[in-house]
């Protein structure tokens, strides 16, 4: 392993900022993905590291107004030990009981997975179908982007390299559902072949309103499937629709080959997972 | 014959997982001697290579090619960089022959320049530097001027034969035409990782009059003794080699460490310091040995009642790009080829050829995880055709005393195949939990398992299937292996009382120093605290052989009980009769030390002849049966293993509960190799080459395993043990396929059986694709 650089752990936000303004230095919260980066040796080793553990700031999770509020640093163990994330993100729970296993859960955070931005970040289709917005900040101020928005290539952000992510906030919309499932290779310590999760609210006979389908590793980034969403749009989760939506879903996805999985079978199941979850939500 | 199953009282167990502060339980450990260096292991203070504090000591590094196949013209180290400081050895360093003495010689420790290069990260100059820091610098500004060569992927293909047997016995045409009917089937297995919980590691040290001590994590001391002394030129006294505590090995310890420790000493020895040579993951799964891959192809008649008359068998292993323990592997995997079944016409041809990819070699069952695959699948596939059930089948073909093998061995002694079936379909009401499967697939048909449409699912999620294995595992070293090896073990009464067993049997996790004492004190009339099991230090122990083939307990430990029991004969003889634990005070104090070296003699039967492959290839062997539940998701192929009844018949059991560990880990070995554990290869480099990539189970994954033992004592070594280390390997991955066949109608022939494979298999079979 490369020697250790060096380290600051801030205590305030603006001392961060500070810090940030002058860099070059590279956050590290739990360090779940920075230490198997500086370790395997997968990219240049940062010159300075910023420790995010200390900032108040950037953790608690609350109940506002419009929505859920999630710091940054929030650990995967905390959201599965929340009252709130259980009652109004059930979906959320679910995804973070999956990553890793307990060591990774103690650690990990909410915010290290949507700046480390692979495309197979077990939260991120959470984020896309809740409509969630990700408030960052620096010296020159904070922005609230939407997650759609966020993810603009492989790994790559919107996030300038002067700034934190702050929070991400979840609106809560009456009568939404929302469904998450993964596929590994493992049941635990896997990272996902396909990641998929569904959002909806049901109006009864006009149908379905304000459906999302977000899926991980089925492209360079997380997704919208906006084709499949558009069939789901207005319609209710019949035998006939689900065929529809999953062939949709086949056709518009472009999964590709690599170390974890293949093109087709990613293609297959994302689209059977999508049918299933249908299928469950029409009770058929 | 006598047989005694051992049945472990669950309750105890479950109970005594649990356990209130304070609280005490009668463990099922009572009356076995605890693990001797268990406590140790449990708290941290046992010391792996790793923790070893050699004041002084440099670090090494291994310069490794890019390439599969090519010329390597030059070593170039960037005149740029500061090499002051540091140590550099290329081939033109090693005093004596460039080659890691293996089976042939054809190996270099360190490609010579003008050489070839004949597989990705192969070792091509070694580096050494007094920290870390600058060792990782000046390790990426080392060029290699090659020229590349083609290379070649396909051990079918190949034209370089590592070895080729051919074994046959009756007549295979007469066979054929008396079947009712001819079955074909064609199989694959990939490499398999090892994956010990250490990685390769060796320390180096400089010893007065140019020798060098070696201090590492390996299976054979004295494979790394010989090594030295070939490539060093040193005498047995120059070269000394001594194994620390090692965090598993499973084959993976048995050949390579020679290669890291010869490294480690030519850096020492050029340095004139110790030298650390220590591997990272990365690098141990990129460069180290792995299971042999396999194509393996039968053809079997059969008649009607499923009685086997014929069988074709074909074996081509691909064997890396050097030979390393190849032929051996080879050679059990060709004898195994058939099954523990009776069949008078045979013929087994088996070849290995070379490819440009890292060299493959030992690993738990060396040879016969691959072809027991193989046959038990062909054979679930003819029990299928023939409308039999699995058990049905083996039944009607499986050995019996009196039975006679492909290479004319009568199975005289210790043959439990039925014993071992038994058991197994009792266990796990084989017959009752297919006819439910059955039931439930049925159900599940037009609603189904193979939806109309590709991307819909069914009504139900997923499906139950049952699979049963049966197997057999050759005890010890194949043929004359023994004979060649000539081991002596030793028990020694020292001149200040002490009892100390000498061996250079190494514990790598399985139990070694803990079953060695409890045999020897249980003869001597000790208690087992008394007997002493010093380190495996090339110079303290003799040569007793390598710490494979499961041959430990049965032929060392055999060897073992043959010296106490002549100690204890001299001592009580010089003493009126008294018994041993009385007077061995007093007779070391009066007379001095005593030693006894016993050699090893050979086992009685038919001798092999290695040229005709007849005769007896092992003195014995064991048997085993699996029967694995899994419950497949039908969306998405995953298959989870439920539950594994493993039965193995070691001979007598010596330790039920370091035996018991035998089985749940090699079953969850081959439950590993069965669904998960891949490696992918892509132009002779293997793309997973991380933890993060290179999956095997967790404990989430783990089935609940109940092992069955059974004894079936082998006469011929004084307490009638077989071996237990590598049978479970053999029989997990059939039976788990069995049960994904039972559960999705289809057959996996290649293994893993990932989801990827499950569902392409299933999208095969459907009635779209057929038409
Ligand atoms: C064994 C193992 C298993 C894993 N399993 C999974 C899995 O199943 N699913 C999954 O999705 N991931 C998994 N991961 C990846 C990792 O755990 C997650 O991505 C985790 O959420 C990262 O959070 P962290 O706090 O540890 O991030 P860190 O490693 O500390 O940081 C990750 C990146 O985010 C940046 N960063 C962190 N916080 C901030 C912030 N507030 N503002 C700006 N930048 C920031 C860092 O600079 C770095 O670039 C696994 C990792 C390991 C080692």
């Amino acid at each position: 392993m490369p020697a250790e650089p060096p380290i600051d752990t801030p205590r305030h936000l603006f001392e961060a900022y500070e810090l940030l303004a002058a860099g070059p230095i590279r956050p590290i919260a739990g360090g779940t993905d920075v230490m198997v980066q500086i370790t395997g040796e997968l990219g240049p080793i940062p010159e300075r590291m910023l420790d995010l553990s200390r900032i108040d700031a950037l953790r608690g999770i609350a109940l506002e107004a419009d929505g859920l509020v999630l710091g940054a640093a929030t650990t995967y163990t905390e959201i599965r030990r929340s009252a709130l994330c259980r009652e109004h993100l059930p979906a959320l729970v679910e995804a973070a009981a999956t990553i890793g296993a307990a060591q990774i859960q103690n650690r990990g955070t909410l915010g290290g997975n949507i700046a480390n931005a692979s495309p197979a970040g077990d939260t991120l289709p959470i984020l896309l179908a809740a409509d969630a917005t990700i408030l960052v900040g620096g010296q020159r101020g904070e922005r609230q982007l939407a997650a759609a928005e966020f993810f603009t290539g492989y790994r790559q952000t919107a996030l300038a390299p002067d700034e934190l992510i702050l929070q991400v906030r979840f609106p809560l919309r009456p009568g939404r559902e929302l469904r998450f499932r993964k596929v590994g290779t493992r049941r635990a310590q896997a990272i996902s072949k396909v990641v998929l999760a569904i959002a909806w609210r049901d109006l009864g006979a006009p149908g379905w309103a304000d459906v999302r389908v977000a899926l991980g590793s089925v492209a360079p980034t997380p997704i919208r499937a906006a084709v499949t969403e558009a069939v789901l749009e207005g319609a209710r989760p019949t035998p006939a629709v689900a065929d529809l939506a999953a062939e949709t879903l086949a056709d518009e996805l472009a999964p590709i080959d690599d170390v974890r999985s293949t093109a087709e079978y990613r293609r297959t199941v994302a689209a059977r997972v999508l049918h299933r979850l249908l299928r469950d939500a029409g009770g058929w | 014959m006598p047989t005694r199953t051992l049945t472990p009282p669950t309750e105890t167990v479950e109970r005594a997982l649990i356990v209130d502060p304070g609280q005490r339980v009668p463990g099922r450990a009572r009356a076995y001697p605890l693990r001797r260096e268990g406590p140790a292991k449990l708290t941290g203070a046992a010391k792996y290579t790793d923790d070893l504090v050699f004041p002084g000591a440099w670090y090494g590094a291994t310069i490794r090619s890019t390439e599969a196949h090519a010329r390597l013209l030059a070593i170039e180290p960037d005149p740029d960089a500061d090499w002051s400081k540091v140590v550099i050895v290329t081939a033109a360093d090693i005093p004596g022959h460039n080659v890691v003495a293996s089976i042939k010689d054809d190996q270099p420790i360190l490609v010579p320049v003008g050489g070839e290069i004949q597989h990705h990260a192969e070792p091509v100059a070694l580096l050494a530097a007094p920290d870390r820091e600058t060792l990782r610098q000046l390790k990426g500004r080392i060029r290699l001027v090659t020229e590349q060569l083609p290379a070649v992927f396909d051990p079918e293909v190949s034209a370089h034969v590592f070895a080729q047997y051919e074994i046959k016995d009756g007549d295979l045409e007469a066979g054929f035409g008396e079947a009712e009917l001819v079955l074909e089937g064609s199989y694959r297995v990939g490499h398999q990782e090892q994956l010990y919980i250490e990685n390769q590691a060796i320390i180096a040290v400089p010893a007065e009059g140019g020798g060098i001590e070696i201090h590492g994590s390996m299976q054979c001391p004295y494979y790394v003794h010989n090594a030295l002394k070939r490539a060093l030129q040193m005498d047995n006294v120059q070269a000394r080699v001594i194994q620390e505590e090692t965090g598993g090995g499973f084959g993976g310890k048995e050949e390579y460490p020679s290669m890291v420790a010869l490294h480690a000493s030519l850096l020492a020895l050029k340095c004139r310091r110790p030298v650390r040579m220590i591997y990272d993951r990365h690098e141990d799964i990129s460069a180290t040995t792995k299971r042999h891959p396999a194509v393996i192809r039968h053809r079997t008649g059969v008649k009607r009642d499923g009685t086997i008359v014929a069988q074709d068998i074909q074996i081509v292993m691909d064997g890396g790009a050097y030979c390393t323990l190849t032929p051996v592997v080879l050679s059990r995997g060709a004898l195994h080829a058939g099954g523990p079944y009776r069949c008078p016409n045979v013929r087994i041809r088996a070849r290995a050829t070379r490819t440009n990819t890292p060299p493959n070699g030992a690993f738990r069952g060396f040879g016969a995880p691959q072809v027991e695959f193989a046959v038990e699948t062909h054979l679930n596939r003819i029990a299928e055709a023939l409308e039999l059930s699995p058990a049905e089948i083996r039944r009607c073909n499986a050995y019996d005393e009196g039975d006679r093998t492909p290479t004319g061995q009568v199975l005289r002694d210790s043959v439990a195949a039925h014993e071992a079936l038994e058991q197994a379909v009792a266990a796990s009401h084989f017959e009752r939990f297919r006819a439910m499967t059955a039931a439930e697939a049925k159900a599940r048909r037009g609603s189904g398992t193979i939806p109309e449409e590709p991307y819909r699912t069914g009504a139900s999620r997923t499906a139950r299937g049952i699979g049963l294995a049966l197997g057999w595992h050759g005890a010890g070293f194949t043929g004359a292996g023994e004979v060649h090896l000539a081991s002596v073990a030793s028990v020694e009464l020292t001149a200040d009382g002490r009892i100390r067993v000498l061996t250079a049997q190494t514990e790598m996790g399985q139990g070694t120093k803990t079953i060695f004492p409890q045999l020897i004190a249980r003869e001597l009339g000790v208690p087992v605290d008394w007997v002493e099991y010093p380190s495996q230090d090339t110079a303290e122990v003799p040569n007793s052989g390598p710490t494979v083939a499961s041959r430990t307990a049965m032929v060392v430990g055999g060897l073992c009980i043959k010296a106490a029991r002549r100690l204890k004969a001299e001592v009580e003889g010089r003493n009126g009769g008294l018994p041993f634990h009385e007077v061995f005070r007093d007779d070391a104090a009066s007379h001095g030390a005593t030693r006894i070296d016993e050699r090893f003699e050979p086992f009685p039967g038919e001798p092999f002849d290695e040229e005709r492959y007849r005769g007896d290839a092992y003195p014995a062997f064991g048997w085993a049966a699996a029967v694995a539940t899994v419950q497949v998701d039908l969306d998405t192929g995953e298959v989870s293993v439920q539950d594994v009844i493993a039965v193995d018949e070691v001979g007598t059991v010596i330790h039920p509960i370091l035996c018991e560990g035998q089985v749940e880990g090699g079953t969850l070995q081959a439950v590993g190799y069965a669904t998960i554990e891949e490696m992918k290869v892509e132009d002779g480099r293997y793309v997973n080459d991380r933890l993060a990539t290179y999956l095997i189970p967790t404990a989430l994954d783990a089935p609940h395993i109940r092992s069955i033992l059974v004894e079936a004592p082998y006469p011929h070594v004084p307490h009638g043990a077989k071996g237990v280390g590598e049978l479970p390997m053999d029989v997990g991955a059939p039976a788990v396929v069995a049960a994904i066949h039972d559960a999705t109608g289809t057959w996996i022939t290649e293994l893993p059986a990932t989801p990827e494979r499950i569902l392409a298999a299933l999208a095969a079979s459907s009635p779209e694709a057929a038409a």
